[in-house]
């Protein structure tokens, strides 16, 4: 049976791995080759790498990053930010990423998306779109947050999806960083309207938001950022707290899973280091 | 000693994460675009992250299909296709009209299902049901989950499958004929389950060919 998967985005700015509120505010978390090394290690499903100030500093990506991450990274590996080319797809999978996330290029020029996909097969293109306001007055917004579009999640969503999108990447800009749970509304709206997986991003604080995703949202994926970070074991003890909710994750062979404590701030506790077999 | 092996670079695969994983597997692997560097290898890694039209045409416009086939079918070096380069190992593929493939193994590739409900591409870890162990899932679990990324799957004579997986029906997870073999998954992704049946790979290569 195909496993619910549980995503990691690692936001890198100037080069450094952040946590994320509201793509306005960012606390500085470490260097992304271990960021990426111990989610990969603790068993993560997936790792999305966004390079948010690529488009800002009007760049391409950044490949010697790429390199040295998928170095030690043996789960799938997605990079965004500041893809504008083809040739940058090109060199991202020669760098070590396995797939590529587009936001704002796919916005200005849809082709992309369609060259992409003839390339690389359509799996290997992910549409990043981030959303700002709820309900009907829902709409994505481009360049990291800062520029307004006319154009509605699901609207963009369906049209990505036809020009070569095999993946959206869904983020609520206004639940990014607020530990309350992810927009079910327009995770579910957008789940319904494409036959193309989809990845639900922003807000997530305690377990059972993953498993809201999944269940309300619809969502094939469910993603979260900052609230990996800081918590020795973040991913192994989450799997224990969805399994026990449930939820069909992928749980690898020799490591226990123990039930996890989770406090009343939702934060998943921490369990003894000598329950986690070493890796061999 | 480390098997070299060769992972065949036509532009488009994930070169770098196969190439990164067969190290950690304890591989030496060379990543080339130069039929000349074939000679060099043990045993070849086909990868695939691409669409299939392309990728045939690329593998054959510098005359790498032709010095591969040499080397796998007169030679018999083992080799191993991931995903679209399982696909390539077979006869034709309707993906984005009508493609011939290498042709080393009866076999077609076809679309997914359209299916009510069921999200193409087939994205993320899926467990397989391994029908043959030896020697890829030799001491895997019986289901053990695997990474998968495609819209194509195969079809060939049920005695070259060697695991299936569940997706829109029963469908082709792995397949061998003697030293060629192929994953639908990407064992290059799939963790610590992937390392290892790299590792089978290359102690397959090591073993002498028996015919």
């Amino acid at each position: 049976m195909l496993t619910e998967r549980l995503v990691a985005t690692v936001v890198v700015r100037d080069g450094w791995v952040v946590q994320s509120f509201g793509f306005q505010r960012y606390l500085p978390v470490g260097h992304p080759e271990v960021a990426v090394e111990f989610l990969a290690q603790w068993n993560v499903d997936e790792i999305v790498l966004l390079d948010i100030s690529a488009t800002r500093d009007g760049r391409g990506p950044d490949f010697a990053l790429v390199e040295r991450v998928a170095r030690r990274c043996f789960v799938p590996l997605t990079v965004g930010g500041g893809i504008r080319h083809l040739d940058d797809v090109h060199d991202l999978t020669h760098a070590g990423a396995d797939k590529v996330s587009v936001n704002t290029t796919a916005l200005a020029r849809p082709a992309l998306l369609e060259e992409g996909a003839s390339h690389y097969g359509r799996q290997c293109m992910v549409v990043s779109i981030d959303v700002r306001g709820e309900g009907a007055a829902a709409r994505v917004w481009s360049r990291c947050g800062t520029e307004a579009t006319d154009r509605g999640p699901v609207e963009w969503a369906q049209a990505a999806e036809r020009s070569g999108a095999g993946e959206v990447l869904l983020t609520s800009i206004d639940r990014n960083g607020t530990k309350c749970g992810y927009d079910l509304a327009v995770i579910r709206a957008v789940s319904e309207a494409v036959g193309v997986p989809v990845i639900a991003s922003g807000g997530v604080g305690r377990p059972e938001h993953f498993v809201e995703g999944l269940r309300e949202g619809k969502a094939s994926a469910v993603a979260a950022g900052n609230y990996f970070h800081f918590t020795e074991h973040s991913v192994m003890v989450t799997k224990s707290a969805l399994l026990g909710q449930g939820a069909a994750v992928r749980i690898s062979g020799g490591r226990p899973y123990v039930a996890a404590p989770v406090d009343g701030q939702g934060r998943v506790g921490r369990v003894a280091d000598f329950t986690f077999d070493e890796r061999s | 000693m480390p098997r070299k092996v060769l992972i065949v670079d036509y532009g488009m695969g994930n070169v770098k994460s196969v190439s990164n994983a067969l190290t950690a597997a304890g591989c030496l692997p060379l990543v080339s675009a130069d039929p000349r560097d074939v000679v060099l290898a043990d045993g070849f890694v086909l990868p695939g992250v691409g669409a299939f039209g392309e990728a045939i045409r690329n593998l054959r416009a510098n005359g790498m299909a032709d010095a591969l086939t040499h080397e796998v079918m007169t030679r018999r070096k083992p080799i191993l296709g991931i995903c679209l380069g399982m696909q390539l190992l077979g006869n034709e593929s309707e993906e984005g009209g009508r493609h011939a493939g290498l042709g080393w193994i009866e076999a077609r590739v076809r679309a997914l299902p359209a299916e009510p409900g069921l999200r193409v591409p087939h994205m993320g870890w899926n467990d397989i049901h391994v029908r043959t162990k030896e020697p890829l899932f030799a001491g895997a679990d019986d289901a053990p989950t695997y990474y998968f990324a495609h819209s194509y799957v195969i079809e060939c004579s049920p005695d070259l499958v060697s695991a299936t997986f569940q997706y829109g029906g029963e469908q082709v997870g792995a397949l061998q004929q003697h030293h060629i073999f192929g994953t639908q998954f990407h064992p290059e992704r799939s963790a610590d389950a992937g390392l290892a049946l790299f590792r089978r790979f290359a102690q397959r290569i090591e073993a002498p060919h028996v015919d």
